[in-house]
Order: C-alpha cells, then sequence, then structure tokens
C-alpha cells in the first residue's frame, strides 16, 4: 500500500466515525447523513482501487482518474457553496423577520 | 389625507434631530426605524416626537425600510414618504414629492437627484449612472436616479411592494417591485444637500460594489 493511500483511508476513516457518531447523537439530520456518508466511502474506494477510477475516466473521455475525482471535487464544491449562500441568504431575512416583528409589536419601543 | 414618513436610521444621532424638526410641518406623523443604533438615535428621535420602532440588532437599508413600511399602514397611513436620517434630503420638497399621488397621477414617486444639473462628486455621479444602467438592463425600468432614498407611495403602492432585500439594494429591488406589480411611477427632480456628513455615510466605492453584487446574487430569489 502507497504511503498517501494509507493517508487518505486513515482520514476517511476518521471523518467517517464522525459522521456516523453526529447522526447517533442527532446532531445531524438523515438527509446530511445519507449525502455525507456514501461520498465519504466512495473517495477511500478510489484511493484504493485507482483502476476504477481511470476506467471511468476513459467512458468519460478523461485521460486519468486523477483528473476525473478532481474535477468532481471541485463541481461538488462550487455546488455546496451555492448551498450555502442559498441557506444563508435564507437565515438573514429569516432574522430580519424576527427583528420585524419584536419592533412592531414590543410597545415599550414606541411613544 | 394622513402623509407619514419614514426614516431609516443607523447611527444617526448627529442629523437625526433636525431633520424630524424640518420634518414635522410638511406631514401628519413620522416614523423613526431605529436600525440596531449604538448612539443616541433612538431617544433623539422620541425626544422629538416621533413614533420610534427599534430593531434589537442591524438589519440594514432594506430590513429597516420594510419595517417602516409596515409601521405606516398600521398607523393608518396614505402617503408613505421615505428620506434619509443624513440631512440629504430637504423636506420642503415633500409638498412636490406627494402631488402627482394627491392628484392621482402616480402609485409611487421617486425624488431624483440627476433631472437637474446640480454639483455631485464624479466618482458618485459615475457609480449612479452605471446603477441606473444595472436597473435599466435586469429590471427594465428607466430612471435617472436609483439609489434615491426619498420616495413617496400611495397606500395601495406601499402594500403591493415585496421587498425581500436586507442592504442597499433594495432602491433597486423597488424600482423592480414598481416595473412587476405595474405601479405608476414618476420622477420629481429633487436637491441633494452634500455635506462631509452625508458624504461619509453615503456608498462609497466598496459598499457600491457590494450593493452591486447584492443585487446580482437577489436575481436569484426574484
Amino acid at each position: 500500500m502507497v504511503f498517501i493511500q494509507f493517508l487518505i483511508i486513515a482520514f476517511a476513516l476518521l471523518v467517517i466515525s464522525r459522521i456516523v457518531l453526529s447522526f447517533k447523537r442527532k446532531k445531524i439530520s438523515l438527509k446530511l447523513f445519507i449525502f455525507w456518508l456514501p461520498l465519504w466511502l466512495i473517495i477511500p474506494a478510489t484511493f484504493l482501487l485507482p483502476k476504477t477510477a481511470d476506467y471511468l475516466a476513459k467512458i468519460l473521455g478523461l485521460g486519468r482518474g486523477a483528473d476525473l475525482a478532481t474535477y468532481l471535487s471541485i463541481l461538488m464544491i462550487f455546488y455546496l457553496i451555492f448551498r450555502i449562500f442559498v441557506r444563508l441568504e435564507k437565515i438573514e431575512s429569516d432574522i430580519t423577520a424576527i427583528v420585524r416583528g419584536i419592533a412592531l409589536k414590543d410597545k415599550d419601543n414606541r411613544k | 389625507m394622513k402623509t407619514v414618513a419614514i426614516i431609516p436610521a443607523f447611527n444617526e444621532e448627529k442629523t437625526l434631530g433636525a431633520v424630524i424638526l424640518n420634518l414635522k410641518k410638511h406631514v401628519s406623523q413620522i416614523i423613526v426605524v431605529d436600525d440596531g443604533s449604538t448612539d443616541k438615535t433612538g431617544p433623539i428621535a422620541r425626544e422629538k416626537n416621533a413614533k420610534v420602532y427599534r430593531h434589537l440588532i442591524n438589519r440594514g437599508l432594506g430590513g429597516a425600510l420594510k419595517t417602516g413600511i409596515e409601521a405606516a399602514l398600521q398607523n393608518k397611513a396614505d402617503i408613505i414618504i421615505t428620506l434619509d436620517a443624513d440631512g440629504q434630503h430637504d423636506p420642503n420638497e415633500i409638498p412636490k414629492l406627494i402631488k402627482p399621488i394627491i392628484e392621482r397621477k402616480a402609485d409611487a414617486v421617486i425624488g431624483s437627484r440627476f433631472l437637474t444639473r446640480q454639483p455631485m462628486p464624479l466618482f458618485r455621479r459615475m457609480g449612479n449612472n452605471f446603477l441606473n444602467l444595472v436597473a435599466f438592463f435586469l429590471f427594465g425600468v428607466r430612471t435617472s436616479d436609483s439609489q434615491s432614498g426619498m420616495r413617496a407611495f400611495s397606500k395601495k403602492a406601499a402594500q403591493s411592494l415585496e421587498i425581500n432585500s436586507n442592504g442597499m439594494e433594495v432602491s433597486s429591488e423597488i424600482l423592480k417591485e414598481i416595473k412587476v406589480k405595474k405601479l405608476k411611477m414618476k420622477e420629481v427632480p429633487i436637491k441633494s444637500i452634500y455635506t462631509d456628513y452625508s458624504l461619509s455615510k453615503g456608498q462609497g466605492f466598496i459598499p457600491g460594489i457590494k450593493t452591486l453584487i447584492k443585487i446580482l446574487w437577489s436575481l436569484f430569489n426574484f
């Protein structure tokens, strides 16, 4: 086993244990659990069996499995950032709605 | 006709008092939305007999304007006027601003600083022209002053505006809403009083860019 494989797998195991624990302690929802767990199973799998990624890359017309992994990761990261932005925006407007509700209701604030 | 003026204010203790005093003879009621100020903005407004609604935390111009509009509607306003707390708007122009609404020629009136030639710092003028273009391309609204803070709305217009933005990008959002809700809009020339103080409070270059990004971003939500 190459050193980098060992490193990645150890890290993936750590992350997987965090995901499972968080789910057990109900810190993350089932939705998030189903999203993150397979992702962190796929990552060590491709590192253990680099040939599979190479094979997939060939089908898609890419040279190397590593390229495919990089492209997919970047796509995924951008998509997640977008999702986070949307969520943040929603939280911002929810906060405004709460602050507004208090301002309009609170009789002590008025003259 | 009950005319209510809304002043969104965030840390404006220096100018707010004078703005309220000058405003009094032109409107039936003054509402100040204290947007989480940490200075004496709220107490000063109360002392000058304005009705104060306080945001517990700062939410930005858009958030404060919407609170003000809802408060004005609760207070049974027939005409709603918005203006800045920094003293750049001349309250003596209010009769001119609300005239098209009283005569039922418009539902929304924007006080434009660009219908007559008047001195404005060059950089600011360029920034405004650019944001006018943005408003035209994004929303199809032709306006000479998309960032004006002095506006008047009929009750009907105020009820139909759906404001979602929190920050300075609200000015563009209001124009978009005027277009989408098919309100009759009119522009009226106003003077802007530029003092060092009002310049320091307005949008400089970096906040201007931020506003632009927010306007573009809000397209996802529109």
